[in-house]
């Protein structure tokens, strides 16, 4: 999950026990405080950022040949993620002062027709 | 802002010549549409922002797409947008629907942008870009702080967030680093640098500098344009201060960085007329309604204040009150009629006259037309053989290829700054000389525009200098030296004090052949340049390597033909 990923980063470099206990703390409240739907976004999220990662480190393995494949495909991970952070946003209730009228059937909506267009671009794109 | 100000701002967009001069017939550009697809973006990322709706952002990202594909300038736009992000950010206004439409247009705006073969991989390549690209590393940084904050006691918070600043800094600091020394990065190109410092250009670029729309604008050139709306675009600004939300912003930075831009380049007006008109607009509704609430109400407050027997003052006051209201929109009425007399006056004289047709007076008042552009274009149509190449400076590139019907060797795209620039040098050397480069580029005829027996003074001698001055800024180029072209003293003349290079280039032969014998003025001698006001100073000479083909009516086109290799190699 996202937040062994950033145990693993902080981990080398700063002091150890203040540190782990901040984060174990808001690892055990971010288990018990947040509702499902949000926590199926979320791993959604973590899905797609390591794809993300991976055609990076590939890229700069193997180079950066059809430029545009690379592009088209590390761009829509990266809009992928974007998306569903919006998603995201806009669904979680204690955020409805900031998003008034929109209802969490709509916020899916909006995305899966961003998502269409995100497609729609990178099919052509990819060549 | 409101209904009142986008009515009052249509009524100006339609009439303003800014907009206008790029949109009529004989000076179409891309522009004429690009405005249009500028303000359909700016319209959604405005509604996108307030809403804070994937679905608007989406649409948006679409629009600049649209834009995109129809003008580059829509660098501006990306540079904008990325702006505006970032003073809300430093405003303390940064809110989740800021980074829902941000987020979303930025991603499927790059996306959608490098789909255009021309603009291809350079969102992610040159400086011009890495602005929006900063902004959107920097929006992620900062919501994901926002998160921890929301959901953290603040002394962990403290400790987390510091760690995480240090690290991800020096990430980035030595990224960035890395990628442009190595040059993955590129610096900004020419055209873009030359906004940012107008000295570059004139410096380095010579084609650049040339195009006369490139030059900085002139104070008359704005009240030109704008008339009131220089006048009202400050009152805008102000109304917009007085009511600062997120869109306000937008206005009040697009229109700061419109006028910068427009004060350099004169071209870059026409992206300023759109906003002045937006702002303007707010200003005549903000204060029209703020006045005209005294007209309406001052009726029934009189009645009020006589039915209770109120004291003289109110009355007096009311009706100062109505007074200055109607003398302000009395005052506004007027503005605005000789704004609108002033737009149809400088739209018939200025921008609707066609300029392949030229037209004078005679001594006798009589109108002489002077039709040789269309006349040695038709020549050209009907003589020559159907894959002939014509060579001539850029300007008339487009004008050839489409009365013509013919090769053009280049043309006003100007795209390709080193061809350019070998026309150039082979307009500015000897005939040997620019016969080698002619045969190089298999160069059939040669077109050059003269005004010297019309006064018609845009022709090429007169654009002759920034022909030397494009020629000589390639390495092929290095021989012609601008200072060879002028007289000792430093001056560019034609006549018998002329320096001898440019008494013996090609284009001073071209222009002035067979020019010796005529007539151009009563009392002058023969040769007589009427634009420069000087007796030509090399006369009598024979053309070597061309042939005259065609020389129209008033002499305004000449055509030669390019002359074949001699047949026994001697000459």
């Amino acid at each position: 999950q996202a937040h062994t990923c950033l145990i693993h980063f902080i981990k080398s470099t700063m002091s150890g026990t203040s540190l782990a206990t901040v984060v174990g703390k808001f690892l055990t409240d971010y288990t018990s405080n947040t509702p499902n739907k949000l926590k199926v976004i979320d791993a959604y999220l973590t899905y797609i950022f390591f794809t993300g990662v991976f055609q990076f480190v590939y890229c700069c393995l193997v180079g950066t040949f059809p430029f545009n494949a690379f592009l088209s495909g590390f761009i829509s991970t990266v809009a992928s993620f974007i998306l569903g952070v919006c998603l995201r946003l806009q669904v979680n209730p204690s955020n409805k002062s900031q998003f008034i009228n929109i209802s969490p059937e709509r916020a899916f909506a909006d995305f899966i027709f961003a998502h269409v267009i995100l497609h729609l671009i990178v099919i052509n794109f990819i060549g | 802002h409101s209904v009142g100000a986008g009515l009052c701002a249509a009524g100006m967009i339609a009439i303003v010549p800014g907009y206008i001069s790029r949109s009529v017939a004989g000076s179409y550009d891309n522009e004429g549409i690009a405005i249009f697809c500028m303000l359909f973006t700016y319209y959604l990322w405005i509604k996108s922002v307030k809403t804070g709706n994937i679905y608007w952002s989406a649409l948006c990202a679409v629009a600049y797409f649209y834009m995109v594909s129809s003008w580059g300038g829509y660098v501006f736009l990306i540079n904008m947008i990325p702006l505006h992000v970032l003073v809300l950010m430093i405003c303390g206004r940064f809110s989740h629907r800021v980074y829902v439409a941000y987020c979303t247009v930025y991603t499927l705006g790059t996306l959608l942008s490098m789909q255009i073969s021309f603009v291809g991989f350079q969102p992610v390549q040159t400086s011009e870009h890495m602005l929006a690209l900063g902004v959107f590393g920097l929006c992620q940084i900062y919501a994901f702080v926002e998160y921890l904050r929301a959901n953290m006691t603040p002394e962990y918070f403290n400790i987390l967030f510091k760690s995480l600043v240090i690290i991800i800094s020096s990430i980035i600091a030595v990224g960035l680093g890395v990628l442009t020394l190595s040059g993955k990065v590129a610096p900004w190109t020419g055209r873009f640098y030359s906004l940012l410092d107008p000295s570059y250009a004139k410096n380095n670029i010579p084609i650049i500098a040339s195009v006369s729309e490139h030059q900085p604008t002139s104070w008359s050139s704005f009240y030109f344009d704008l008339q009131i709306l220089t006048f009202l675009f400050p009152a805008g600004l102000y109304y917009c201060f007085s009511k600062l939300t997120d869109h306000n912003i937008f206005i009040i930075l697009y229109g700061v960085f419109a006028v910068y831009f427009a004060g350099v380049m004169v071209r870059l007006m026409l992206v300023l007329a759109p906003v002045m008109c937006i702002l303007s607009g707010i200003a005549v509704s903000s204060s029209l309604s703020t006045y005209m609430k005294y007209l309406d109400g001052s009726g029934s407050q009189t009645k009020a204040a006589s039915k209770q027997g109120k004291g003289r003052q109110d009355t007096n006051s009311t009706q100062q009150r109505e007074g200055t209201a109607y003398l302000f929109v009395v005052l506004m009425t007027f503005f605005l009629v000789t704004y609108t007399t002033h737009c149809i006056w400088v739209t018939s004289e200025a921008y609707s006259s066609p300029s392949i047709v030229l037209s004078a007076r005679s001594h006798d008042g009589g109108r002489i037309i002077f039709d040789d552009f269309r006349e040695a274009y038709w020549w050209l149509r009907e003589n020559t053989p159907e894959d002939a190449k014509v060579m001539s400076w850029w300007d008339y590139g487009y004008q050839i290829t489409a009365m013509a019907n013919r090769t053009v060797i280049v043309d006003n795209n100007t795209w390709n700054n080193t061809h350019i620039s070998r026309v150039g040098q082979a307009m500015a050397s000897t005939e040997d000389k620019a016969y080698e480069i002619m045969r190089e580029l298999d160069v059939d005829y040669v077109l050059v525009i003269f005004g010297g027996l019309t006064g018609y003074s845009s022709d090429d001698i007169n654009k002759f200098l920034w022909m030397v001055r494009i020629g000589g800024s390639t390495p092929e180029g290095e021989h012609i030296k601008e200072k060879d072209y002028y007289t000792p003293s430093g001056e560019f003349r034609v006549d018998g004090e002329g320096s001898s290079t440019l008494l013996n280039c090609l284009m001073y032969k071209m222009c002035y052949y067979r020019f010796g014998q005529v007539y151009t003025e009563t009392g002058k001698p023969p040769g007589y340049d009427r634009v420069r006001n000087v007796v030509i100073g090399n006369k009598d000479f024979e053309l070597d390597v061309l042939e005259e083909a065609y020389t129209s009516e008033h002499w305004i086109v000449r055509i030669y033909k390019v002359k074949d290799l001699p047949n026994r190699g001697t000459r």
